[in-house]
């Protein structure tokens, strides 16, 4: 009885020598998916410190009633650039950093299906970001009016039209997302192709590590739901350049229509961008709580009726704009119908956390956090949802509280814990626990503390993308709170940023399964070694690891 | 299955019956998936914005059916069938020369195309900052158009590759690929056909 070889214990490739330029080449010209990887993680951390200092500035801005840190053309700049690169050139990124570094491994495969497809999309990805950047010095174009873009991240035309938008700056804005777009469209199409096609024997659909799942939905929705956008785009260059009138309201374009098509777009793209935080906990909960993901057929089911339900909700950004009462009925009700398939996901993340072996590594502590926040970032969604009280709170700081809730609360709150979870795997290293536990405590900290006041200051009438506000409207202690809480973040990520480098640099080796994992990116070495898995493994149930280590009560058996 | 133990033929088994998609249809595929999904936003602009023109041309006014181009493209599509056909039988002459016919047919609608534009631009001065029909007209036409270009560039290098003596029929898969794409091109042109040309011209 011969046991199927796995490779649970190769020996590490031996790391060369290499010249700063050989080591530089052997980067920028790399098609391996864990490189590009790599290279997608570290620079979506770039643009988000940057991103991180724009948020800063503003929040130093308003801090105080008539504040005058900067002006209101500068304050303009800065929350549009915030919002572009957070999204655009952060959460987009990391979508692909993680799904390029890990879907190949947990499938079984040497690499994605189109290595050289998946160069192409991280470079014209940083192109684009790069492009939006580039506005700070092009912007004024010959005429020299305008600069960054100053148009909010949903950049709504016909403000972004020749008439009201000079200078290149929503030129800028449109080319750059424009062309990371096509990055992303590029390297969905490869996720896809790769979970379909790459899965080594044994992994059917059935038994596919719920990240993989995730990740294939995402990519689905990045597929249908980023065209929209381009679309858009194209009409509102052709407007520029060529005089066309798709939002040329003099000439009987529409207002509404750039707000409907970047919604068509907009509201799926949320989903898109906290798909990822899904994936990670689904694959770091239960390995802390040492029992399988609960309820695994109806974690399928569920992400796979947010991919549908999320393409068809898209005008609750719209309540206020004055659509038929039938058109608010139908997207108030499919807004809330999204609900159900979140709360199957939340309850199932804890329920598989009940009773469990719990080990409270930095990486679960994280996923707790995900889970009370993207609880209130829900149930805030759920208010939302009811048209009346937006009508109330539209374009509040209560929206701005909302949707934080959403995407740092719950994504980035979901990347750290992947990050801690994945980084031995990727560098080698184990990061250190400690200065993790100092990150996560500062981290949620301040978190809470800028982002609940700002639900109150909404509530009290507070609008946003107001650079400034006159004292005496109850707004002065929650704003004042609140950007106490920035600096508590910002310790938080200090500590973060300390420890990778001092982790990569000089931390305690990792072992290639220092989680006692039961997925395959485990049963290679760490680092993986460029072609992954010297044999292909060959799997027989959801947690192939957990059937190697335990052959006596493998799950092939129940499954 | 469930009561063996887990050997070595077992794997071999498993490993020898293991069939998956091609992940050049998969890719291809999805490719088509979101450019239909681009498609239909500037077929959606067309439809909202019909008959919301302030300013003449309209398209009464100056469009004249496309017939014979349409029909030379939608006939590229059959074309490119039989081309494929002779390549799978390694006819290469026949293959040849059904290629010739796929890309004059396409560059014939394309010069027809073009013609028109020429016409409305120079004759019926309807350009894309006229009206509204003008601006979705030039843009739904011309994203098809640059569509066409794009897969007569591609038609263009393998029949060039071929002439120069490549061996083309060990391309087979991406030959179809291609053909994928020229149908996708064809079925879209039948919706613009449809929005412009009949619900777009009042009877």
């Amino acid at each position: 009885m011969a046991a199927i070889d796995y490779p649970l214990q190769r020996p590490k490739a031996e790391p060369g020598e290499f010249s700063f330029s050989e080591t530089l080449y052997k980067w920028v010209a790399t098609v391996d998916h864990k490189r590009l990887g790599l290279m997608y993680v570290a620079s979506a951390l770039i643009f988000l410190i940057v991103a991180g200092i724009m948020a800063t500035v503003m929040r130093v801005q308003l801090m105080f009633p008539n504040g005058h840190v900067v002006g209101p053309d500068t304050f303009n700049r800065l929350f549009t650039m915030h919002g572009t690169s957070m999204v655009f050139l952060v959460g987009m990124p990391m979508v692909a950093g993680f799904a390029n570094y890990l879907v190949p491994l947990m499938i079984g495969a040497r690499d994605m299906a189109f290595p050289r497809l998946n160069s192409f999309g991280f470079w014209i990805f940083l192109l684009g970001g790069l492009l939006l950047y580039y506005s700070y010095l092009g912007g004024g174009g010959l005429s020299g009016d305008g600069s960054a873009p100053d148009v909010g991240w949903f950049a709504y035309a016909p403000l972004t039209e020749r008439g009201f938008s000079r200078g290149h700056s929503s030129d800028y804005w449109a080319l750059g997302v424009l062309v990371s777009g096509f990055g992303s469209i590029a390297s969905a199409i490869n996720v896809i192709a790769t979970t379909f096609c790459m899965r080594c024997p044994g992994m059917t659909l059935k038994r596919m590590p719920m990240f993989v799942w995730v990740m294939l939905i995402d990519s689905w929705l990045i597929v249908v739901a980023l065209p929209p956008l381009s679309a858009a785009q194209v009409m509102l260059l052709l407007d520029r350049y060529l005089g066309a009138n798709f939002f040329n309201t003099q000439n009987g374009g529409s207002a509404v229509l750039w707000q409907h098509y970047f919604w068509i777009f907009g509201h799926p793209e949320v989903y898109i961008l906290i798909f990822p935080a899904f994936a990670i906990l689904s694959e770091v909960i239960p390995i802390f709580s040492r029992k399988p993901l609960f309820g695994r057929p109806a974690m399928v089911a569920a992400v796979v009726a947010i991919g549908f339900i999320s393409l068809g909700v898209w005008a609750h950004h719209m309540f206020a704009v004055g659509m038929t009462s039938w058109s608010n009925t139908f997207f108030a009700a499919s807004s809330m119908l999204v609900g159900i398939p979140t709360g199957i996901k939340i309850f199932n993340w804890t329920a598989t956390m009940y009773g469990g072996r719990l080990r409270f590594t930095t990486a679960l502590l994280f996923c707790c956090g995900f889970l009370f926040q993207f609880l209130l970032a829900g149930l805030t969604g759920i208010m939302l949802a009811v048209a009346p009280f937006d009508w109330q709170l539209h374009d509040s700081y209560f929206v701005v509280a909302h949707f934080h809730f959403t995407l740092v609360g719950g994504l980035v709150f979901g990347l750290f814990a992947g990050m801690y979870y994945w980084f031995p795997k990727a560098i080698g290293k184990m990061l250190d626990e400690t200065l993790g536990k100092w990150h996560f405590w500062l981290f949620c900290i301040g978190f809470n503390l800028t982002f609940i006041p700002l639900h109150f200051a909404g509530m009290l009438g507070m609008p946003r993308r107001i650079y400034t506000y006159a004292p005496g409207r109850g707004w002065e202690l929650w704003n004042f709170v609140a950007t106490i809480g920035v600096f508590f973040q910002i310790a938080g990520i200090l500590f973060f940023i300390y420890n990778v480098l001092r982790s990569t640099l000089r931390g305690q080796p990792a072992t290639d399964d220092p989680w006692d994992g039961w997925t395959l990116e485990w049963a290679t070495s760490s680092p993986p070694p460029e072609y992954n898995f010297e044999k292909l493994p060959v799997v027989r149930s959801s947690r192939p690891l957990w059937d190697l280590k335990h052959p006596q009560d493998p799950d092939w058996k129940w499954e | 299955m469930a009561h063996g133990h887990l050997v070595a033929e077992d794997a071999l088994t498993m490993e020898r019956q293991w069939k998956l998609p091609d992940r050049g249809t998969v890719g291809i595929v999805f490719l088509i998936v979101t450019e239909s999904v681009l498609f239909s936003m500037f077929v959606i602009a067309y439809l909202i914005y019909l008959n919301k023109s302030l300013v003449g041309p309209y398209p009464k006014d100056v469009l004249e059916l496309p017939i014979l181009a349409s029909i030379c493209l939608l006939s590229s599509s059959g074309a490119i069938v039989f081309a494929e056909h002779a390549l799978k039988h390694n006819r290469l002459g026949s293959f040849k020369l059904w290629w010739a016919v796929t890309i004059l047919l396409g560059a014939y609608f394309l010069w027809a195309t073009a013609v028109e534009w020429r016409k409305l631009i120079f004759e019926d001065h309807l350009t894309i900052a006229t009206n509204l029909f003008g601006t979705t007209f030039y843009s739904l036409v011309g994203l098809h158009a640059s569509h066409v270009i794009v897969g007569l560039i591609f038609l263009t290098i393998v029949f060039v590759l071929t002439l120069l003596g490549f061996p083309i029929q060990t391309q087979l898969r991406r030959v179809l690929f291609l053909s994928w794409y020229w149908h996708f091109v064809d079925a879209v042109w039948v919706i613009v056909f449809t929005v412009v040309y009949i619900i777009g011209l009042p009877r």
